[in-house]
């Protein structure tokens, strides 16, 4: 009995899976289709510990299971409470990671299973044990798990700072072959007998584990959300070699689904930077752009002036319509409910403001309408890039609150670029541009922005949270 | 000969795998379809929380950790101990993919 009505259960988290996946992908119902989804887990999960039995026996160890379940709960739930908005894409790859970690010890489980109940017969092989497609399943299980786990906990470091990005000559040829040495060990390892399977079972994962992190080491910070989709995905198929072992539907549909959208979204997000997913993964902001970087900075060095506190507030007070374009320095000084008192200063003065949203401003796609939505600004000031660009014609200024990358016309221009072709914000065609950072360091792409340096361009140093606070001061003073 | 039998032998195999696990090879290929179907026309605000979400999903991964927590014998100390950080670690994936997608999208709530 126990048994249908858990098969029922595993039904429900299946269509839960969907259904939220589906509303996730609709502004209106995302945050209902998250909380269908994590609904239907629960009941997968509670399901599996009170119903599941094999032959006949139920689950023991509860102590265990709840020990587990209990730690995992309260570290995972205070950790996704306590990150910062700009801190979100990190903590996603690293619990990314924490499943492929999951999927690669189940693994690691089934493998130490099968020995410990073979082990009186040392001398068995274990090709004789388990079919080529179980044996497939659980060895894929552990390897693609591995490559998540790593991959994820690099990508988690690169986003804050703690990984550098690392390249070397024919780093893409030892990739290659670390990957083939991970496989040839898991056909040697199916080869093995029961008494000598240690030694390749321990390759596998230590091949598997240094390939994640040569995958992901080369490619660029700013790369790093496509990344970590991708790892995403990664872990899905993952997931889903344990729903094959276990002939489990909740996990086969849960995983397979996610690996298939995964991908699915991988490709979009390099389409919204207009890249393709090779490029992103051969690293082309790595290694050997840096030199090009390098040279075009000394080119453009120089000319750029600066413009007051009091001059800026000035030019913005007398324009009829002003463009705001945040950016990263916005979100990392906080500065959101202040550019929205800004807005409303400027609006009291009879002048038209909108901010001007490029799809991949800040550290992940959407970042800037989440934070400008939190400090109140209306939804429907919020531009999206086509019609900004459209819009920037007639403007009279246009205020960049810690973007660079986005508005750099070396996209459109320079064909060297590694940002070329990226879609930008045309910002160079409204009357003036005045552009708030902190110095002259170039973006996360690390390259130089001729924008800066073009004479309609005045650049204002400074916190983007401290100079709004000034700017609103005197604009007020106007 | 010897080689030519176990070609065969291999093909057989391999078929009978298939029409064995014919079912969860149905699943699966309708889930890759399923997949991109769902997925296909989100706008590119969403991507994040999407991936957060598909995150969280992938956690079901959990489900098996569980299985493999729960068979272990008692006093089979590496199972245990494999099982436990399983258990940990998927539960990790869950809650906290969850949450973080939930907070993500908190900000989304039009503000009258």
């Amino acid at each position: 009995m126990s048994e249908y009505i858990l098969t029922l259960c595993y039904l429900i988290a299946s269509v839960t899976f969907i259904l939220g996946l589906k509303m996730l992908s609709n502004p209106l119902a995302a945050r209902r289709g998250n909380l269908v989804a994590a609904f239907g887990m629960t009941i997968a999960i509670f399901g599996t510990i009170f119903l599941y039995e094999e032959n006949g026996v139920k689950l023991g160890n509860y102590a265990w299971i709840f020990g587990g379940l209990l730690v995992g709960t309260v570290a995972g739930a205070l950790s996704a409470k306590k990150v910062k908005m700009t801190a979100m894409p990190e903590m996603v790859s690293l619990f990314n990671g924490m499943g492929g970690a999951c999927a690669a010890l189940i693994s690691a489980a089934e493998f130490y299973h099968i020995y410990e109940a073979h082990k009186a017969t040392p001398e068995m092989a274990f090709a004789d044990i388990i079919s080529v497609g179980t044996y497939i399943t659980i060895a894929a299980g552990a390897i693609i798990g591995t490559i998540s786990y790593t991959g994820s906990i690099i990508a988690w470091g690169k986003l804050n700072g703690r990984v550098k990005d690392y390249s070397f000559k024919g780093q893409h040829i030892v990739n290659m072959i670390v990957l083939v040495l991970v496989i040839l060990c898991a056909v040697w390892a199916y080869q093995s007998t029961i008494a000598t399977i240690y030694l390749p079972f321990l390759l596998i994962g230590f091949f598997a584990f240094v390939y994640g992190a040569l995958f992901v080491m080369p490619i660029g910070g700013a790369d790093m959300p496509v990344v970590i989709s991708l790892l995403n995905s990664f872990t899905g198929v993952a997931a889903a070699c344990g729903g094959f072992l276990y002939n489990n539907k909740a996990m086969l549909t849960g995983g397979i689904l996610v690996g298939a959208a995964g991908t699915l979204l991988t490709i979009l997000m390099c389409k919204a930077m207009n890249r393709s997913l090779t490029n992103v993964l051969i690293g082309s902001f790595g290694g050997g752009n840096k030199n090009k970087a390098a040279s075009g900075e000394t080119k453009a060095q120089g000319n750029f002036k600066e413009i007051s506190l009091a001059d800026a507030a000035m030019v913005m007070a007398y324009a009829n319509k002003v463009i705001i374009v945040p950016g990263y320095g916005l979100a990392v000084a906080q500065a959101q409910h202040i550019c929205h008192e800004l807005e409303k200063i400027l609006n009291d003065k009879g002048v038209e403001v909108i901010y001007a949203i490029h799809p991949v401003a800040g550290r992940m796609p959407g970042h800037m309408n989440v934070l400008l939505a939190e400090a109140d600004v209306s939804y429907e000031k919020l531009m999206e890039m086509e019609h900004a660009n459209d819009e920037f014609k007639t403007t009279d200024v246009v205020l960049i609150l810690g973007a660079n990358d986005v508005v750099n016309p070396a996209a459109k221009n320079d064909p060297s670029s590694p940002i070329y072709g990226m879609p930008i914000l045309e910002v160079e065609q409204a009357k003036t541009v005045i552009v708030n950072k902190r110095s002259m360091k170039p973006g996360y792409a690390g390259i130089e922005n001729d924008l800066f340096f073009q004479p309609k361009t005045s650049m204002l140093f400074g916190d983007a949270k401290k100079v709004l606070q000034d700017l609103c001061a005197e604009v007020k003073n106007v | 000969m010897v080689i030519d039998h176990q070609k065969t032998d291999f093909m057989e195999s391999v078929l009978t795998w298939i029409s064995e696990n014919q079912q969860i090879i149905y699943i699966v290929i309708l889930m890759i379809f399923v997949g991109i179907e769902v997925i296909g026309r989100v706008p590119s605000v969403l991507h994040t929380p999407l991936m957060s979400g598909a995150n969280a999903i992938h956690g079901v991964v959990i489900i098996g950790a569980i299985i493999v927590m729960g068979k272990a014998e008692t006093h089979n100390y590496l199972a245990l101990i494999l099982g436990f950080f399983a258990v940990i670690l998927g539960t990790l994936n869950v809650v906290g993919g969850f949450v973080v997608t939930d907070r993500m999208l908190e900000m989304f709530k039009k503000k009258k």
